[in-house]
Protein backbone atom coordinates (compact mmCIF):
# COMPACT_ATOMS: atom_id res chain seq x y z
CA UNK A 1 0.00 0.00 0.00
CA UNK A 2 1.34 3.17 -0.93
CA UNK A 3 1.63 6.02 1.89
CA UNK A 4 1.20 9.38 1.53
CA UNK A 5 5.01 10.97 1.76
CA UNK A 6 4.65 13.64 4.88
CA UNK A 7 4.69 17.38 3.28
CA UNK A 8 5.01 21.04 4.41
CA UNK A 9 6.61 20.28 7.31
CA UNK A 10 7.82 23.56 7.63
CA UNK A 11 3.99 24.82 8.08
CA UNK A 12 4.26 23.39 11.30
CA UNK A 13 7.24 24.52 12.21
CA UNK A 14 6.38 27.70 11.16
CA UNK A 15 3.33 27.27 13.73
CA UNK A 16 5.60 26.56 16.35
CA UNK A 17 7.74 29.64 16.00
CA UNK A 18 4.72 32.11 15.69
CA UNK A 19 3.28 30.25 18.98
CA UNK A 20 6.63 30.74 20.30
CA UNK A 21 6.94 34.43 19.61
CA UNK A 22 3.52 35.11 20.89
CA UNK A 23 4.26 33.74 23.60
CA UNK A 24 7.73 36.11 24.31
CA UNK A 25 5.53 39.26 23.11
CA UNK A 26 6.13 42.00 25.69
CA UNK A 27 2.54 43.13 26.99
CA UNK A 28 1.11 45.87 29.47
CA UNK A 29 1.17 45.15 32.67
CA UNK A 30 -2.54 43.89 32.86
CA UNK A 31 -3.05 41.65 29.76
CA UNK A 32 0.45 39.56 31.10
CA UNK A 33 -1.43 37.24 33.50
CA UNK A 34 -4.34 36.68 30.86
CA UNK A 35 -2.20 36.15 27.84
CA UNK A 36 -3.65 32.70 26.30
CA UNK A 37 -1.26 29.46 25.79
CA UNK A 38 0.05 29.92 22.54
CA UNK A 39 2.62 26.34 22.39
CA UNK A 40 -0.12 24.43 24.31
CA UNK A 41 -3.21 25.44 21.33
CA UNK A 42 -1.02 24.83 18.39
CA UNK A 43 0.65 21.57 19.63
CA UNK A 44 -3.04 20.15 20.95
CA UNK A 45 -4.11 21.05 17.39
CA UNK A 46 -1.51 19.41 15.71
CA UNK A 47 -1.73 16.25 18.07
CA UNK A 48 -5.13 16.16 16.65
CA UNK A 49 -4.77 16.27 12.95
CA UNK A 50 -1.37 14.59 12.97
CA UNK A 51 -1.36 12.07 15.48
CA UNK A 52 1.38 10.01 13.32
CA UNK A 53 3.82 13.04 13.11
CA UNK A 54 3.34 15.21 15.79
CA UNK A 55 3.56 13.25 19.41
CA UNK A 56 4.97 13.35 22.42
CA UNK A 57 8.78 13.84 21.05
CA UNK A 58 8.13 17.08 19.44
CA UNK A 59 5.83 18.16 22.76
CA UNK A 60 9.04 17.29 24.55
CA UNK A 61 11.68 19.29 22.29
CA UNK A 62 9.19 22.24 22.19
CA UNK A 63 8.63 22.03 26.52
CA UNK A 64 12.49 22.44 26.15
CA UNK A 65 12.18 25.76 23.72
CA UNK A 66 9.37 27.12 25.93
CA UNK A 67 11.57 26.06 29.42
CA UNK A 68 14.37 28.18 28.23
CA UNK A 69 12.64 31.11 26.46
CA UNK A 70 11.03 31.70 29.71
CA UNK A 71 13.66 30.83 31.94
CA UNK A 72 11.50 28.32 34.07
CA UNK A 73 13.10 25.22 35.37
CA UNK A 74 14.54 22.84 32.42
CA UNK A 75 11.95 20.05 32.11
CA UNK A 76 9.16 22.03 33.52
CA UNK A 77 7.31 22.83 30.29
CA UNK A 78 8.64 19.65 28.46
CA UNK A 79 6.64 17.57 30.92
CA UNK A 80 3.77 19.22 30.27
CA UNK A 81 3.54 19.79 27.16
CA UNK A 82 4.42 15.66 27.10
CA UNK A 83 1.11 14.58 28.99
CA UNK A 84 -0.71 17.11 27.29
CA UNK A 85 0.59 15.60 24.06
CA UNK A 86 0.09 12.01 24.77
CA UNK A 87 -3.73 12.66 25.63
CA UNK A 88 -4.22 14.18 22.61
CA UNK A 89 -2.71 11.58 20.73
CA UNK A 90 -4.69 8.74 22.27
CA UNK A 91 -8.13 10.19 21.77
CA UNK A 92 -7.41 12.66 18.80
CA UNK A 93 -10.70 10.42 16.70
CA UNK A 94 -12.74 11.20 19.61
CA UNK A 95 -11.59 14.93 19.72
CA UNK A 96 -11.49 16.14 15.93
CA UNK A 97 -15.34 15.17 15.98
CA UNK A 98 -16.19 17.04 18.94
CA UNK A 99 -18.70 20.19 17.98
CA UNK A 100 -16.06 23.19 18.85
CA UNK A 101 -17.76 24.28 22.01
CA UNK A 102 -16.68 21.16 23.85
CA UNK A 103 -13.01 21.16 21.96
CA UNK A 104 -12.58 24.43 23.83
CA UNK A 105 -14.14 22.91 27.47
CA UNK A 106 -11.27 20.52 26.62
CA UNK A 107 -8.78 22.73 26.17
CA UNK A 108 -9.63 24.54 29.19
CA UNK A 109 -9.26 21.69 30.94
CA UNK A 110 -5.80 20.66 29.73
CA UNK A 111 -4.84 24.02 30.57
CA UNK A 112 -5.66 23.82 34.29
CA UNK A 113 -4.46 20.40 34.43
CA UNK A 114 -1.48 22.41 32.70
CA UNK A 115 -1.52 24.96 35.52
CA UNK A 116 -2.06 23.16 38.03
CA UNK A 117 1.08 21.21 37.52
CA UNK A 118 3.09 24.09 36.99
CA UNK A 119 1.51 25.26 39.95
CA UNK A 120 2.81 22.02 42.09
CA UNK A 121 6.52 22.38 40.57
CA UNK A 122 7.14 26.51 41.20
CA UNK A 123 5.33 25.67 44.92
CA UNK A 124 8.10 22.94 45.03
CA UNK A 125 10.72 25.19 44.21
CA UNK A 126 10.00 27.97 46.37
CA UNK A 127 8.24 30.38 43.78
CA UNK A 128 4.70 30.02 44.03
CA UNK A 129 2.49 32.13 42.18
CA UNK A 130 0.45 34.57 44.90
CA UNK A 131 -2.66 35.47 42.65
CA UNK A 132 -5.51 33.73 41.12
CA UNK A 133 -5.07 35.34 37.65
CA UNK A 134 -2.26 32.93 37.32
CA UNK A 135 -5.39 30.41 36.45
CA UNK A 136 -6.55 32.89 33.80
CA UNK A 137 -4.78 31.52 30.94
CA UNK A 138 -7.43 28.77 31.14
CA UNK A 139 -10.31 31.11 30.47
CA UNK A 140 -8.57 32.89 27.54
CA UNK A 141 -7.37 29.98 25.44
CA UNK A 142 -10.69 28.69 25.73
CA UNK A 143 -12.44 31.79 24.58
CA UNK A 144 -9.88 31.62 21.14
CA UNK A 145 -9.77 27.90 20.73
CA UNK A 146 -12.49 28.11 17.84
CA UNK A 147 -10.50 31.02 16.16
CA UNK A 148 -7.38 29.20 16.12
CA UNK A 149 -9.06 26.07 15.04
CA UNK A 150 -10.14 27.64 12.02
CA UNK A 151 -7.45 29.28 11.20
CA UNK A 152 -5.00 26.30 11.38
CA UNK A 153 -7.18 23.91 9.91
CA UNK A 154 -7.43 26.58 6.83
CA UNK A 155 -3.54 26.78 6.72
CA UNK A 156 -3.65 23.31 7.41
CA UNK A 157 -5.87 22.55 4.17
CA UNK A 158 -4.31 25.20 1.68
CA UNK A 159 -0.54 23.83 2.07
CA UNK A 160 -2.15 20.14 2.27
CA UNK A 161 -0.10 19.45 5.18
CA UNK A 162 -0.21 15.94 6.57
CA UNK B 1 14.24 19.02 36.92
CA UNK B 2 15.54 18.06 40.36
CA UNK B 3 19.02 18.16 38.60
CA UNK B 4 18.80 21.61 37.37
CA UNK B 5 17.45 23.00 40.53
CA UNK B 6 19.29 21.21 42.76
CA UNK B 7 22.70 20.99 41.11
CA UNK B 8 22.83 22.85 37.67
CA UNK B 9 24.48 20.24 36.29
CA UNK B 10 22.33 21.00 32.98
CA UNK B 11 23.84 24.86 32.53
CA UNK B 12 25.81 23.87 29.36
CA UNK B 13 22.63 22.53 28.12
CA UNK B 14 20.60 25.28 28.57
CA UNK B 15 23.67 27.40 27.16
CA UNK B 16 22.57 25.52 23.39
CA UNK B 17 19.16 25.80 23.73
CA UNK B 18 19.57 29.35 24.33
CA UNK B 19 21.21 30.00 20.99
CA UNK B 20 18.27 28.56 19.29
CA UNK B 21 16.17 30.97 21.45
CA UNK B 22 17.60 33.77 21.33
CA UNK B 23 16.62 34.66 17.55
CA UNK B 24 13.15 34.34 18.15
CA UNK B 25 13.16 36.69 21.59
CA UNK B 26 15.67 39.02 19.34
CA UNK B 27 12.70 38.76 16.80
CA UNK B 28 9.82 39.85 18.86
CA UNK B 29 11.86 42.79 20.42
CA UNK B 30 12.87 44.29 17.30
CA UNK B 31 9.30 46.10 16.98
CA UNK B 32 9.99 48.08 20.07
CA UNK B 33 13.41 48.30 19.53
CA UNK B 34 12.73 50.06 15.87
CA UNK B 35 9.86 52.05 16.82
CA UNK B 36 12.09 53.15 19.83
CA UNK B 37 14.94 54.11 17.07
CA UNK B 38 12.35 55.76 14.90
CA UNK B 39 10.84 58.09 17.38
CA UNK B 40 14.28 58.45 18.14
CA UNK B 41 15.01 60.29 14.96
CA UNK B 42 12.22 61.83 14.62
CA UNK B 43 12.14 64.54 17.59
CA UNK B 44 11.90 68.09 17.15
CA UNK B 45 14.89 70.21 17.13
CA UNK B 46 13.48 72.48 19.91
CA UNK B 47 13.47 68.96 21.88
CA UNK B 48 17.19 68.54 20.81
CA UNK B 49 17.96 71.55 22.09
CA UNK B 50 16.33 71.04 25.50
CA UNK B 51 17.62 67.72 26.29
CA UNK B 52 21.39 69.03 25.24
CA UNK B 53 20.78 71.80 27.84
CA UNK B 54 19.47 69.42 30.40
CA UNK B 55 22.28 67.26 30.07
CA UNK B 56 24.77 70.19 29.97
CA UNK B 57 23.58 70.76 33.53
CA UNK B 58 23.54 67.65 34.57
CA UNK B 59 26.89 66.99 33.60
CA UNK B 60 28.14 70.27 35.11
CA UNK B 61 26.96 69.06 38.74
CA UNK B 62 27.99 66.04 38.06
CA UNK B 63 31.66 67.02 37.43
CA UNK B 64 31.61 69.33 40.00
CA UNK B 65 30.84 66.27 42.78
CA UNK B 66 33.01 64.38 40.57
CA UNK B 67 36.05 66.19 41.62
CA UNK B 68 35.26 66.13 45.45
CA UNK B 69 34.78 62.59 44.86
CA UNK B 70 38.26 62.28 43.41
CA UNK B 71 39.70 64.20 46.70
CA UNK B 72 37.85 62.01 48.96
CA UNK B 73 39.04 58.47 46.83
CA UNK B 74 43.01 59.89 47.31
CA UNK B 75 42.31 60.77 50.81
CA UNK B 76 40.61 57.38 51.43
CA UNK B 77 43.66 55.34 49.61
CA UNK B 78 46.06 57.77 52.25
CA UNK B 79 44.12 57.00 54.96
CA UNK B 80 43.48 53.23 54.29
CA UNK B 81 47.34 53.45 53.56
CA UNK B 82 47.63 54.69 57.23
CA UNK B 83 44.99 51.48 58.35
CA UNK B 84 47.95 49.44 56.44
CA UNK B 85 43.88 47.66 55.18
CA UNK B 86 43.82 46.57 51.98
CA UNK B 87 42.84 49.22 48.63
CA UNK B 88 39.60 49.07 47.47
CA UNK B 89 40.26 47.83 43.39
CA UNK B 90 38.38 49.26 40.62
CA UNK B 91 36.41 47.76 39.11
CA UNK B 92 35.29 46.57 35.25
CA UNK B 93 32.03 47.14 33.79
CA UNK B 94 30.09 46.67 30.72
CA UNK B 95 26.83 48.27 28.96
CA UNK B 96 23.66 45.96 28.03
CA UNK B 97 20.68 46.07 26.45
CA UNK B 98 17.49 44.67 27.33
CA UNK B 99 15.84 41.80 25.58
CA UNK B 100 12.49 43.00 25.38
CA UNK B 101 10.58 39.92 25.97
CA UNK B 102 7.78 38.33 28.52
CA UNK B 103 9.10 35.63 30.91
CA UNK B 104 7.13 33.44 33.24
CA UNK B 105 4.27 35.58 34.80
CA UNK B 106 5.25 35.68 38.69
CA UNK B 107 8.74 35.68 38.57
CA UNK B 108 11.27 38.67 38.26
CA UNK B 109 13.46 38.22 35.54
CA UNK B 110 14.93 39.82 32.37
CA UNK B 111 16.67 38.74 29.77
CA UNK B 112 19.92 40.84 28.51
CA UNK B 113 21.88 40.90 24.90
CA UNK B 114 25.83 39.99 26.86
CA UNK B 115 27.13 36.39 27.28
CA UNK B 116 29.62 34.49 27.40
CA UNK B 117 31.42 35.74 24.32
CA UNK B 118 31.51 38.91 26.59
CA UNK B 119 32.78 37.15 29.43
CA UNK B 120 29.66 37.24 31.42
CA UNK B 121 29.53 34.80 34.17
CA UNK B 122 27.19 32.76 36.46
CA UNK B 123 26.41 35.17 39.75
CA UNK B 124 27.94 38.31 38.25
CA UNK B 125 26.02 41.72 39.68
CA UNK B 126 24.01 43.52 37.47
CA UNK B 127 23.22 47.27 38.01
CA UNK B 128 21.49 50.46 36.47
CA UNK B 129 22.10 53.98 37.29
CA UNK B 130 20.23 54.10 40.19
CA UNK B 131 21.20 50.79 41.98
CA UNK B 132 21.38 47.14 42.12
CA UNK B 133 19.00 45.34 39.57
CA UNK B 134 20.06 41.62 40.14
CA UNK B 135 22.47 39.27 39.20
CA UNK B 136 22.99 36.82 36.47
CA UNK B 137 21.98 33.25 36.53
CA UNK B 138 21.47 31.63 33.32
CA UNK B 139 24.11 32.62 31.17
CA UNK B 140 24.38 31.38 26.95
CA UNK B 141 26.28 32.39 24.31
CA UNK B 142 24.83 35.83 23.12
CA UNK B 143 22.30 36.44 25.93
CA UNK B 144 21.97 35.87 29.78
CA UNK B 145 19.10 35.76 32.37
CA UNK B 146 18.96 38.06 35.08
CA UNK B 147 17.38 37.49 38.70
CA UNK B 148 16.11 41.03 39.73
CA UNK B 149 16.51 41.86 43.15
CA UNK B 150 12.89 41.49 43.58
CA UNK B 151 11.85 37.83 43.10
CA UNK B 152 10.81 36.27 45.66
CA UNK B 153 13.98 34.22 45.52
CA UNK B 154 16.08 36.48 45.89
CA UNK B 155 17.77 37.46 48.95
CA UNK B 156 21.32 39.82 49.23
CA UNK B 157 22.91 41.17 52.07
CA UNK B 158 22.72 45.00 52.62
CA UNK B 159 23.54 47.71 55.20
CA UNK B 160 22.24 51.04 56.64
CA UNK B 161 24.34 53.90 55.02
CA UNK B 162 23.82 56.11 57.94
CA UNK B 163 25.05 53.86 60.04
CA UNK B 164 26.55 50.33 58.89
CA UNK B 165 23.64 48.01 60.42
CA UNK B 166 23.71 45.26 58.61
CA UNK B 167 20.68 42.71 57.36
CA UNK B 168 19.24 41.20 54.44
CA UNK B 169 17.24 42.65 51.85
CA UNK B 170 14.44 39.68 50.34
CA UNK B 171 12.50 40.19 47.40
CA UNK B 172 8.65 40.10 47.24
CA UNK B 173 8.00 39.44 43.82
CA UNK B 174 6.52 42.83 43.03
CA UNK B 175 8.72 45.42 41.40
CA UNK B 176 8.27 48.33 43.40
CA UNK B 177 9.55 46.96 47.52
CA UNK B 178 11.85 44.82 49.04
CA UNK B 179 11.73 43.40 52.70
CA UNK B 180 14.36 43.81 54.86
CA UNK B 181 14.20 41.14 57.48
CA UNK B 182 15.86 40.42 60.86
CA UNK B 183 15.86 43.86 61.88
CA UNK B 184 14.87 43.90 66.12
CA UNK B 185 12.23 46.22 66.85
CA UNK B 186 14.65 48.70 68.58
CA UNK B 187 17.31 48.96 65.55
CA UNK B 188 17.95 52.46 64.51
CA UNK B 189 16.32 52.87 61.13
CA UNK B 190 14.57 55.69 59.98
CA UNK B 191 12.43 56.14 56.85
CA UNK B 192 14.06 57.43 54.07
CA UNK B 193 17.48 55.83 55.35
CA UNK B 194 19.27 55.04 52.20
CA UNK B 195 20.30 50.98 52.10
CA UNK B 196 23.41 50.12 50.49
CA UNK B 197 25.07 46.78 49.38
CA UNK B 198 26.96 45.11 52.38
CA UNK B 199 29.27 43.24 49.88
CA UNK B 200 29.60 40.20 52.33
CA UNK B 201 28.66 37.41 50.77
CA UNK B 202 31.06 37.89 47.72
CA UNK B 203 28.87 38.29 45.25
CA UNK B 204 27.52 41.76 44.93
CA UNK B 205 30.30 44.44 45.43
CA UNK B 206 30.26 46.57 47.83
CA UNK B 207 28.80 49.85 48.48
CA UNK B 208 25.76 50.60 45.62
CA UNK B 209 22.58 51.69 46.57
CA UNK B 210 19.83 48.75 46.60
CA UNK B 211 17.12 51.63 47.86
CA UNK B 212 15.16 53.83 50.81
CA UNK B 213 13.40 52.80 53.63
CA UNK B 214 9.65 53.22 52.51
CA UNK B 215 8.06 51.90 55.83
CA UNK B 216 8.90 50.39 58.84
CA UNK B 217 5.80 48.58 61.39
CA UNK B 218 5.95 46.59 64.07
CA UNK B 219 3.66 44.40 65.75
CA UNK B 220 3.70 43.97 69.29
CA UNK B 221 5.06 40.44 70.69
CA UNK B 222 6.56 39.61 67.32
CA UNK B 223 10.56 40.37 67.66
CA UNK B 224 11.50 41.65 64.39
CA UNK B 225 10.03 44.52 62.95
CA UNK B 226 8.45 44.83 59.03
CA UNK B 227 10.58 46.96 57.17
CA UNK B 228 9.14 47.80 53.70
CA UNK B 229 12.37 49.12 51.36
CA UNK B 230 11.50 50.97 47.89
CA UNK B 231 14.22 49.81 44.97
CA UNK B 232 16.24 52.56 43.97
CA UNK B 233 17.03 50.73 40.56
CA UNK B 234 14.45 51.60 38.02
CA UNK B 235 13.43 48.28 36.84
CA UNK B 236 10.31 49.07 34.54
CA UNK B 237 12.07 51.83 32.92
CA UNK B 238 16.04 50.93 32.51
CA UNK B 239 16.87 49.96 29.07
CA UNK B 240 20.35 49.85 29.36
CA UNK B 241 21.86 47.83 32.37
CA UNK B 242 25.54 47.72 33.36
CA UNK B 243 27.36 44.26 34.45
CA UNK B 244 30.26 44.13 36.89
CA UNK B 245 33.21 42.86 37.70
CA UNK B 246 34.03 43.40 40.95
CA UNK B 247 37.79 43.31 41.91
CA UNK B 248 38.78 42.64 38.25
CA UNK B 249 42.48 40.42 39.46
CA UNK B 250 40.49 37.65 41.77
CA UNK B 251 37.95 36.80 39.68
CA UNK B 252 38.19 33.61 39.59
CA UNK B 253 38.69 33.89 43.51
CA UNK B 254 34.77 35.35 43.22
CA UNK B 255 33.68 32.90 41.05
CA UNK B 256 34.68 30.06 43.47
CA UNK B 257 33.09 31.82 46.13
CA UNK B 258 29.71 32.36 44.28
CA UNK B 259 30.25 28.73 43.30
CA UNK B 260 30.43 27.87 47.35
CA UNK B 261 27.09 30.11 47.82
CA UNK B 262 25.19 28.71 45.18
CA UNK B 263 25.34 25.99 46.89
Amino acid sequence: MFVAKHNAGWVIILSFIIALLLTAMPLPEWLVNWWPAWVVMVLVYWCMALPLRIGIGIAWLLGFLLDVQTGALLGQNALGLSVIAYFTNQRHRQIRVFPLTQQSLLICFYLILFQFYTLWIRGMTGVPPQHWSFWAPAVTSMLLWPWLFVTMRGIRRKYHVS
Amino acid sequence: MTVDHRQGHLESVRAVISTIVYPLQYMVSLPLDLSRKISESLVTRKALLEENQRLRQERLLLNSRLQRFSIFQEENRRLRALLASSVELHERVLVAELVEVELQPFRQQIIINKGQREGVYDGQPVVDSDGIMGQVIHVGPFSSTVLLITDSTHSMPVQINRNGLRSIAVGAGRNDILLLEYLSANADIKEGDLIVSSGLGRRFPKGYPVGTVSDISHIPGETFSNVTVLPSAKFDQSQEVLLVWPHTDNTQENKAAAEVVMN
